[in-house]
C-alpha cells in the first residue's frame, strides 16, 4: 500500500489548498484552529459537490511522554504526567495514581478517594467554565472571543470567571496550585488540607452553584444548528456515582468491561496527518481490518470503530445517576436522557458544572481530614491500569512497573485521541449539508463544530509504544 | 476606541502543555484590567481574532522541538518589540528536554510505526538558544503574580521584580518549618529559584525544582546532603533531571550523579 504524506507541499494530489477568499471554494482549510488547547488545523475537501475528505490535522509537536517515563521512579509519574496538560493536570495525576496503585496492589481508603473526587470536581468546574465562557459560547453569540463578548456583556464574562475561579480555588486549597498541583502523590496526598482551609472556599462554591445554574439556563437559549449523529458513546460507569474517578468502561452498544480489559477492546493507531494517535474500538471491526503496521487509513476501516468520549457520552450513559436538582435543570434546559447534537454539548457541560458544584459541596460538608493522608504503596513488579473521566472524557493509563519501582513501560490514551475520528466523521456529515453557505460562514461553523468537542490537542499529541516490524 | 492606542500583546505556543498561557486566563480578577490596558492582538487559545504585528509584547510558551518551529520563532522575534518566555519549556526546554540525554534517535524510530510522518528535532531547546530573549519567566507552571508583574513591567518600561534567590528565603519568610532539617525530607529548595511561595514545603514535601536553578546554586553541596539522607545517586540524578533538566547547573549536577 502507498502511504501518503500529508505535510504541506509534499503531496498536493490529496489536498486542494486554496487561500481564503479564493473564488474556487473547493476546500475549507483552517491552518490554525483557535480557542482550542494546543495546535491543530482542519481541512475539508469537496469534489463535484461531494465531501471527499475531512481531517483534523494535528501538528502539535510530540513530546514523547511515554518514552521519557521509562526508567523514572513510580512515585514521579503523577508529577511528570500532569505536564501533559495544563488544563486538566488532575485528570493525569488521578489516572496515573490509580494505575500505579493497581500495579502495586495497594488499597486506598475511602476518605482519600473522597478527597481525590473533591479536587477533581474543582478541575471539572475550572475546565468546563473555561470552555463554556472563553472558548465555546462566543461562537454562538458571534464574538471572536470571551473578551470581545465582555465588551458588550461584562456581566457574562464576570460570571464565567467567578465560576472558573471557584474551581481553581478548590484545586489550590487541596493541591497547592491550580496548574500542576503539588500535593497529590501515589497513595493519596502529602498533606490533608485542614477543615478550616476548605471552609474558606465553601461560600465561593455556593455562589458557583448559583452561577452554574444560571449558566445552564443561559446556554440553553443559544441557537443550535440542527445536527444529530448516531454515536457510539463510551464512558466510565459507577454503580452509585456519576462517573469522575472510577468505574467500568461501558458503551451504549453493549460494551461493559473492567478498566484492565481496555487494551483488549481499543487500539491506538497512527495516521499520516496527525502527531496524535487515533483510537478505535475494534469490537465493531472485522478481524482483518486492523492494519499490521498500526498505521490507520480510513479506507481500511470505512469509518468503523469510531466512538465518542466526553460530556455527551457521560451524560447519555449516566444521566440517571445525577441528583434530582441537577436533572431538573437539565430537563428545563431541554435535554432528554441522551444528547446527540454536539453543538448542544455546551448544555451538557453546563449541567456537569452544576453537578460538580453540588458534588463538591456534598464532599466538602462531609470532609474530615484523612489520617494518615496517604496509604503506603510499596513497589512490586506488575502492570496496573487506571481510568478516570477528564473534563474532555475517558483518560486511560497503563504502567508496567519493575520490582525496584522504576517504570518499564507506560501507555497513556487521552480523550482527544479517542475523539479524533468522530470529529472527522462529523465534519464530513456537517459540511455535506451546508455546501451552499458562504465560505467564511462555513469555515467558522466548522471551527465551531470542532470546538464542540473541547479538543485538547496538547494532550492528544503523545507517543505510543509500538512494536515495529523492521523485516 | 478613543485615546492613545493600547500596547499590543501576543501569546505564542510551541511544544508545551498550555498551562502557562492558561495562567494568564487564570488571572480571573485581573483579566478585565489586562484587556483594558493592552490590546490582545494574537492569542489563538483565547481568540479567533488575529491582528497583524508588530507586537509590543510577546509572551512565548513552549520549547523548540521541530524544524518548522525553529523557523517560526524567528518570525515571532522579528514581529515583537519585547519577547518574554513564560515557563520551564520556553526558558529551559521543559520536561520534553529529557530526550536530549538519550542516545540519538532513540525515541522516534523505535516507537512510531511510521517515523517518516513525524518531523521532529532530536532535542528540545529553550527559546534563547534560537533568538534573543528580553526576559525569561521561570516556573512549571509560571506563577500568576509574577506574570502580572512582568506584563506590568514591560508596559511601564521598568525591570520585572522577579528575584533570583532560592526557595529557602520565601519558605523562611512564610514561617514554614524546614522539611529537610526537621524531617529529613530531601528538598531542592536551597538551589531552586523562588517564585512559587514555597508551595511544596507548605504541603510537607520537598521542593522538586520546577522553577529551575537559582542565581548561584551550590548543587554539589546539596547532592552530598541528599546522599547523607540516604538518597541513591540515580535518585539524586532523577531529581535534577525533571522540568528544568536542560538548565546548566541542574544538567551538570545530574550528570555528576550518573553512574560512572
Amino acid at each position: 500500500m502507498t502511504h501518503h504524506s500529508d505535510r504541506p507541499g509534499q503531496d498536493e494530489s490529496i489536498q486542494v489548498r486554496l487561500k481564503a477568499g479564493s473564488v474556487q471554494a473547493l476546500s475549507i482549510k483552517v491552518d490554525a484552529l483557535t480557542r482550542v488547547e494546543g495546535e491543530g488545523g482542519l481541512q475539508v475537501t469537496v469534489r463535484d459537490g461531494r465531501v471527499t475528505d475531512a481531517r483534523l490535522n494535528i501538528y502539535e509537536p510530540p513530546r514523547f511522554f511515554e518514552a521519557l517515563l521509562r526508567g523514572r521512579r513510580y512515585t514521579e509519574v503523577p508529577d511528570i504526567t500532569s505536564r501533559i496538560c495544563g488544563i486538566c493536570p488532575i485528570a493525569y495525576q488521578m489516572s496515573a495514581c490509580q494505575a500505579i496503585e493497581d500495579a502495586c496492589g495497594a488499597a486506598i481508603p475511602a476518605p482519600i478517594l473522597d478527597l481525590r473526587r473533591l479536587i477533581y470536581c474543582g478541575e471539572w468546574i475550572e475546565s468546563h467554565a473555561l470552555h463554556i465562557y472563553l472558548l465555546h459560547a462566543p461562537d454562538f453569540l458571534g464574538y471572536s472571543s470571551g473578551l470581545h463578548m465582555a465588551q458588550d456583556r461584562p456581566d457574562l464574562l464576570a460570571r464565567g470567571l467567578r465560576l472558573k475561579k471557584a474551581g481553581n480555588r478548590l484545586m489550590e486549597v487541596i493541591g497547592g496550585r491550580a496548574v500542576h498541583p503539588v500535593n497529590v502523590r501515589v497513595g493519596g496526598f502529602y498533606r490533608a488540607p485542614a477543615r478550616r482551609d476548605l471552609d474558606g472556599v465553601r461560600a465561593g462554591l455556593d455562589q458557583a452553584r448559583q452561577d452554574a445554574l444560571e449558566t445552564v439556563r443561559w446556554v440553553a437559549g443559544f441557537p443550535f444548528p440542527d445536527f444529530s449523529q448516531d454515536y457510539q458513546f463510551v464512558s466510565l460507569r459507577h454503580p452509585a456515582d456519576y462517573p469522575i474517578t472510577a468505574g467500568r468502561v461501558v458503551s451504549n452498544r453493549g460494551l461493559d468491561i473492567a478498566v484492565r480489559e481496555y487494551d483488549q477492546h481499543f487500539t491506538e493507531m497512527q495516521v499520516p496527518h496527525s502527531t496524535a494517535l487515533h483510537s478505535v474500538l475494534h469490537d465493531s471491526l472485522p478481524d482483518d481490518s486492523v492494519p499490521d503496521d498500526s498505521v490507520l487509513h480510513d479506507s481500511e476501516l470505512d469509518g468503523g470503530g469510531t466512538y465518542l468520549v466526553g460530556p455527551m457520552a457521560r451524560y447519555s450513559l449516566n444521566a440517571g445517576l445525577l441528583p434530582v436538582t441537577v436533572m431538573d435543570a437539565a430537563r428545563a434546559a431541554g435535554l432528554g436522557s441522551t444528547c446527540t447534537n454536539p453543538f448542544r454539548s455546551i448544555i451538557v457541560r453546563a449541567v456537569e458544572t452544576l453537578y460538580a458544584c453540588e458534588e463538591a459541596i456534598r464532599l466538602l460538608d462531609a470532609y474530615q481530614p484523612p489520617q494518615p493522608s496517604w496509604a503506603e504503596v510499596p513497589p512490586r513488579a506488575g502492570t496496573g491500569y487506571g481510568a478516570t473521566e477528564a473534563p474532555r472524557g475517558l483518560l486511560y493509563h497503563r504502567y508496567q512497573i519493575n520490582a525496584d519501582g522504576t517504570v518499564a513501560a507506560a501507555t497513556i490514551i487521552p480523550p482527544t485521541s479517542q475523539n479524533q475520528r468522530v470529529i472527522e466523521s462529523d465534519l464530513r456529515a456537517f459540511v455535506a449539508d451546508r455546501l451552499d453557505l458562504p465560505h467564511d460562514r462555513l469555515t467558522w461553523e466548522c471551527e465551531q463544530a470542532v470546538r464542540s468537542y473541547d479538543p485538547c490537542i496538547s494532550c492528544a499529541a503523545h507517543f505510543l509504544d509500538l512494536k515495529v516490524d523492521r523485516s | 476606541m478613543t485615546g492613545p492606542p493600547r500596547p499590543t500583546l501576543a501569546v505564542w505556543k510551541f511544544a508545551s502543555c498550555d498551562g502557562c498561557q492558561l495562567t494568564l486566563l487564570n488571572c480571573e480578577d485581573e483579566l478585565a484590567d489586562i484587556a483594558a490596558s493592552v490590546q490582545v492582538a494574537n492569542f489563538p487559545e483565547a481568540s479567533r481574532e488575529v491582528i497583524a504585528g508588530p507586537y509590543d509584547l510577546s509572551l512565548v510558551e513552549g520549547s523548540i522541538t521541530t524544524p518548522a518551529d525553529a523557523e517560526r520563532i524567528r518570525a515571532v522575534r522579528d514581529a515583537s518589540r519585547f519577547l518574554v518566555t513564560i515557563g520551564a519549556c520556553a526558558s529551559a526546554g521543559g520536561i520534553q528536554a529529557l530526550r536530549n540525554f538519550r542516545e540519538a534517535d532513540e525515541y522516534l524510530p523505535v516507537v512510531y510505526a511510521r517515523p517518516d510522518y513525524i518531523d521532529t528535532l532530536r532535542t528540545s531547546t529553550p527559546i534563547a538558544d534560537h533568538v534573543g530573549v528580553d526576559f525569561e519567566l521561570r516556573g512549571c507552571p509560571i506563577d500568576r503574580h509574577q506574570l502580572l508583574d512582568v506584563i506590568s513591567a514591560f508596559l511601564h518600561g521598568r525591570k520585572p521584580s522577579v528575584p533570583g534567590y532560592s526557595v529557602c528565603l520565601e519558605c523562611k519568610r512564610a514561617g514554614i518549618t524546614c522539611v529537610m532539617v526537621a524531617h529529613g525530607t530531601p528538598c531542592l529548595g536551597p538551589v531552586t529559584q523562588a517564585g512559587c511561595r514555597a508551595l511544596c514545603p507548605s504541603c510537607a514535601r520537598g521542593c522538586y525544582g520546577c522553577f529551575g536553578p537559582m542565581e548561584t546554586p551550590n548543587t554539589a553541596a546539596l547532592s552530598a546532603r541528599w546522599r547523607e539522607l540516604g538518597v541513591s545517586r540515580p535518585d539524586v540524578g532523577r531529581a535534577f533531571r525533571t522540568f528544568n533538566a536542560n538548565s546548566g547547573p541542574f544538567r551538570e549536577e545530574a550528570e555528576a550523579n550518573d553512574a560512572p
